[in-house]
Formats: structure tokens, C-alpha cells, sequence
């Protein structure tokens, strides 16, 4: 009995208890980024954003949390109702199970697997299910054209992101997320990635349908898109992937271009602050992308955007996959 | 003991889900659970070790073959009950199918088992699993080992590609499409006039 408990009780209360604190901080972190994107947009605006529940407006997100906890969920009678659910908790729970292999510091990590950048590409490319099965359930006209849009929307730009991912894992040779941070790159290499980081950083903002290419559910166009017709608690897990989504997005950046858990620009004299801090203020960095870019940039027109996916990026990260890995072949670079 | 509980897990819920892709009487519930499917078969991959497959296997079917499935079983305008029912003619047809790829399996399988030359068949063996990821030990099968048939399979693919495309595609006479290098070259004296106006009068 004891050593049943030896052997599967106790790592899997350690397991449970490193999950539960993970998605504790991850849910924090996604209520108080809805704050921060609306305090830095009205910033941006020359507003004052949420200023009244709390001080500072810092309760804001929590009476949000539970007005949309409060309210009622409708499912419409026409609606596919299974599937209709379905769709917002496969959503949040994507955005959740993926950063079971994002390394925050050395060695903190849930699981520590091979192939952890395939994970993660697996996990962000099922998440156009979530859409487009609310898209279909809802059974209407609105939230059917913003599936759609999404659907096609997010597989163009996995394509570019694959090959940007591909750019990256050639200059490291390895596909475990710790070894791709803490593989040393020489400057060379760091100046051939940086296009990448470009088309990496537009393509996150595609990804997860934040404007510029908010188009899945462009209020102008087809009202609310595919979360049309969700309510309260439905609605409110939409949301809360969204945002989880775009903060993943972010320690993937992180992790890829902007070397994870290091002190930056390699200033060994910083390291002696908790690879943590470095980490989430990277996250911080590229999350503020997220909301300067939303607030700065109009929206796409559907058409411009399918372009950009399929006959800009597509050819430069594809030619550019070539470039790389023929100036790792002549430099004789390449990760053994 | 965790291992043998996940495979049966797994397992299952595939066995299950397949079934109900031929049973579902929604064609797009079909069609979500294949996906389901497919994501377990994911599972018993890396149970299995492998992986590489796994994940691929996740993204190539799950993240984008499913999706096109998906985007054109929702599109169809067709009744399926309709189509379901002549369907118990062709029983006898799949029967001989599935047992023919069931007896090829065996087949395969007991050669590989019980045969003592079986193993020195292959051109180029695998590389020992203990020693390489499956990931390095695939990349050196297919892309070192298997370089020529593996270029061979990538252009018939290209060429049924272009195929495709070329028996498809027809151009509309009177649709306007967007030039966009047009768009773009347009400079500011020929997209525009400046003319002086006086009060009082207009253009």
C-alpha cells in the first residue's frame, strides 16, 4: 500500500498541486491583462479606462468575472446543443493543456517532453475547432460566416508559422523547448532569425484573431462572428481562451526568439534576478504587442489578409527557410 | 500498470468513436468524431514511443485535413438519410474489403513475427531506439536512407497537385479582380487633381 502511495500517490498530488498552482496564475494573469489592455488602450486614446470598482479600477476584471457568472446561459433552440457547449470549453481547455510544456525557468516546466514545439503547434492548430464548431452549433447566418472566416483564417497563417518555427529549430537542432532556449546562438544567427520574429509576431496577432485581423468577429461587419450567440458562462470561457491564448502566444515568442528564462541581450551580470521575472517580463513585452497593435492598426480587409497569408508570407518564410539552412550548410553551423 | 490503464483508455475511446463515425446520423458530428479518433490514435502513438508520429499526426490530420473535412461536410447540401438508404446493399462489398486488408494485416504481421530472416530484410535498419530520438531515427530513414523514393513521392504529389489546379480552375470572363500592384503603383499626379477655386464660384 505504501508503496503504491510512493510510487503514484505522491508525484501525482505534486502534479495535481503544480497544475493547480499553474492554472491559479494563469487565470490571474489573463483577468488583470483584460485590465491591462484596457488601461494602456485608453491610454493610448488619451481616456482614463477602468477607474471606479477599486482603486485604480483594479477590481474591475473580478466584478466582470462574476457579472458574466451571474448571468444566464441561453442556448438557442436551434441550436446544435451538444456541440454548442462543446465548443467554449475546448476552447479555454486548449489554451490551458499547452503550457504543460512552456518552461518558465530552468527546470520549471510540468513536463518536460522531446518534441515540446510540436505540442505546442498540435495544441494552437486544434484550436480553430473551438471556433468553428460555435460557429456551426449556433445554427446562424453571422456566427456561421465568422467559423468559416476563422477556420480559413487560422490555417493559412499556421502554414507561415510552421516554416518561421522550422527557421528556429534549424539554428537550434532540437525540438525540446529548454534546449531551444538555452542553445547559444551566435549574432549571425540572431540578425538571419529576426525577419522571422516579424512574420512570427503578425502571425500570433492572425492566429488568435486579435485586430488588425480581428475579422472572425469584426462587430462591424458580422456583429460578434461566431460568439454570437453566446451568453454568460459560454461566452465568458470564449474569452477567457482568447486571452490565454494571446498570453501563450506570447511565451512562445519568448521562447523561440527572445530566449526564454535568460537575462536579455545576454548581460550575465543581470542573471542574479529569478529566471521567472525575466521570463514573464518578456511575456509582459510581447503581450503589450498584442494590445499597442490593436489600438494602433485599422482592420484588414478579408481579401488583404488571405493575401498577405498565402502569397506573402507563405513565400518569404519557405524562401527563407532555404536561406537559412544554406548559410548554416556554407558557415558549417549546423547543431550537431 | 498506469501505462496498460491509458492504452485501454485510449483504446477504447477510438474504438468507440469510430463506430460512431458510421453511426452518427449527423454528418458533422461523423466528421468531429473521426477527429476524436484521430487525437486517440495520437495518444496510443505515444504510448507506443513514437512521438513525433503522435504530434504530427495531430497537426497534418487533426489540425488540417479534419478541418477541410469539416468545412466541406458543412457546406454539402445534401440529405444524408437519403444517402443511407440503399446503403445495406453494399454490406456484402465492405465485408470483403475489411476482410482482405484483415487478412493482409495478419498476414504481415506473422511474417514478422515468426519469420528468423524477416528482420535482415530491410535495405536499411532503424536505428536503435535507446540511442537516438525518434524524431533523428525517423529524419535518417526518410530524409538520408530513403532520400530518392521520398523526393519520387513529393513530385507525384506536386504533379497531381498542379493537376488538380490546372483541371479546376477556369477564368470567369467579366469579374473584376483586385490588382493590387496596380493599387500600389498609383502615384499621387495621376490619382489626383488640385485646382485652385475662388470664393463665390466652384468648379
Amino acid at each position: 500500500m505504501i508503496e503504491i502511495w510512493n510510487t503514484y500517490g505522491m508525484p501525482t498530488l505534486f502534479m495535481l498541486m503544480h497544475i493547480g498552482i499553474l492554472i491559479g496564475v494563469l487565470l490571474g494573469a489573463v483577468a488583470y491583462y483584460t485590465y491591462l489592455e484596457r488601461k494602456v488602450m485608453g491610454a493610448m486614446q488619451r481616456r482614463q479606462g477602468p477607474m471606479t470598482v477599486g482603486p485604480f479600477g483594479l477590481l474591475q476584471p473580478i466584478a466582470d468575472g462574476v457579472k458574466l457568472l451571474s448571468k444566464e446561459t441561453i442556448v438557442p433552440s436551434n441550436a446544435n446543443g451538444p456541440v454548442f457547449v462543446i465548443a467554449p470549453m475546448l476552447t479555454f481547455t486548449l489554451a490551458l493543456i499547452a503550457w504543460a510544456v512552456i518552461p518558465v525557468n530552468a527546470k520549471w516546466v510540468l513536463a518536460d517532453i522531446n518534441v515540446g514545439i510540436l505540442y505546442l503547434f498540435a495544441v494552437s492548430s486544434m484550436g480553430v475547432y473551438g471556433v468553428i464548431m460555435a460557429g456551426w452549433a449556433s445554427n446562424s447566418k453571422y456566427a456561421f460566416l465568422g467559423g468559416l472566416r476563422s477556420a480559413s483564417q487560422m490555417v493559412s497563417y499556421e502554414v507561415s508559422m510552421g516554416l518561421v518555427i522550422v527557421c528556429v529549430l534549424l539554428c537550434v537542432g532540437s525540438l525540446n523547448l529548454s534546449e531551444i532556449i538555452t542553445t547559444e546562438r551566435p549574432f549571425w544567427v540572431q540578425v538571419m532569425l529576426f525577419p522571422m520574429l516579424i512574420v512570427f509576431l503578425v502571425s500570433i496577432l492572425a492566429e488568435t484573431n486579435r485586430a488588425p485581423f480581428d475579422l472572425p468577429e469584426g462587430e462591424s461587419e458580422i456583429t460578434g462572428g461566431f460568439m454570437v450567440e453566446y451568453s454568460a458562462m459560454t461566452f465568458a470561457l470564449f474569452f477567457l481562451g482568447e486571452y490565454a491564448n494571446m498570453i501563450l502566444m506570447s511565451a512562445m515568442t519568448v521562447v523561440l526568439f527572445l530566449g526564454g528564462w535568460l537575462p536579455p541581450f545576454g548581460i550575465d551580470a543581470l542573471a542574479f534576478v529569478p529566471g521567472v521575472v525575466w521570463f514573464s517580463l518578456k511575456t509582459l513585452l510581447v503581450m503589450f504587442f498584442f494590445v499597442w497593435s490593436r489600438a494602433t492598426f485599422p482592420r484588414y480587409r478579408y481579401d488583404q489578409l488571405m493575401r498577405l497569408g498565402w502569397k506573402v508570407f507563405l513565400p518569404f518564410t519557405l524562401f527563407w527557410v532555404v536561406v537559412v539552412s544554406g548559410s548554416l550548410i556554407y558557415f558549417d553551423a549546423l547543431p550537431k | 500498470m498506469l501505462t496498460a490503464f491509458a492504452f485501454y483508455l485510449f483504446a477504447a475511446i477510438t474504438l468507440l468513436s469510430a463506430m460512431m463515425v458510421i453511426t452518427a446520423r449527423n454528418p458533422v458530428h461523423s466528421v468531429l468524431f473521426l477527429i476524436l479518433a484521430f487525437f486517440n490514435a495520437a495518444g496510443l502513438f505515444v504510448l507506443l514511443g513514437a512521438e513525433f508520429i503522435a504530434m504530427i499526426l495531430v497537426i497534418v490530420y487533426v489540425g488540417a485535413v479534419a478541418v477541410l473535412f469539416l468545412f466541406v461536410v458543412m457546406m454539402l447540401d445534401i440529405s444524408f438519410a437519403d444517402l443511407r438508404k440503399g446503403a445495406m446493399q453494399y454490406v456484402p462489398v465492405g465485408l470483403i474489403a475489411g476482410g482482405v486488408l484483415l487478412a493482409e494485416l495478419i498476414a504481415v504481421f506473422v511474417a514478422w513475427r515468426f519469420s528468423n530472416s524477416a528482420e535482415q530484410n530491410i535495405a536499411v535498419p532503424t536505428p536503435d531506439a535507446a540511442e537516438v530520438t525518434n524524431t533523428e531515427a525517423l529524419g535518417q530513414v526518410l530524409y538520408t536512407d530513403y532520400i530518392y523514393a521520398f523526393q519520387i513521392s513529393g513530385l507525384i504529389l506536386l504533379v497531381a497537385m498542379i493537376g488538380a489546379i490546372v483541371l479546376t480552375h477556369r477564368r470567369r470572363p467579366g469579374v473584376r479582380k483586385q490588382k493590387i500592384e496596380e493599387q500600389v503603383s498609383r502615384t499621387q499626379e495621376e490619382a489626383m487633381e488640385i485646382q485652385k477655386v475662388t470664393p463665390g464660384t466652384g468648379i
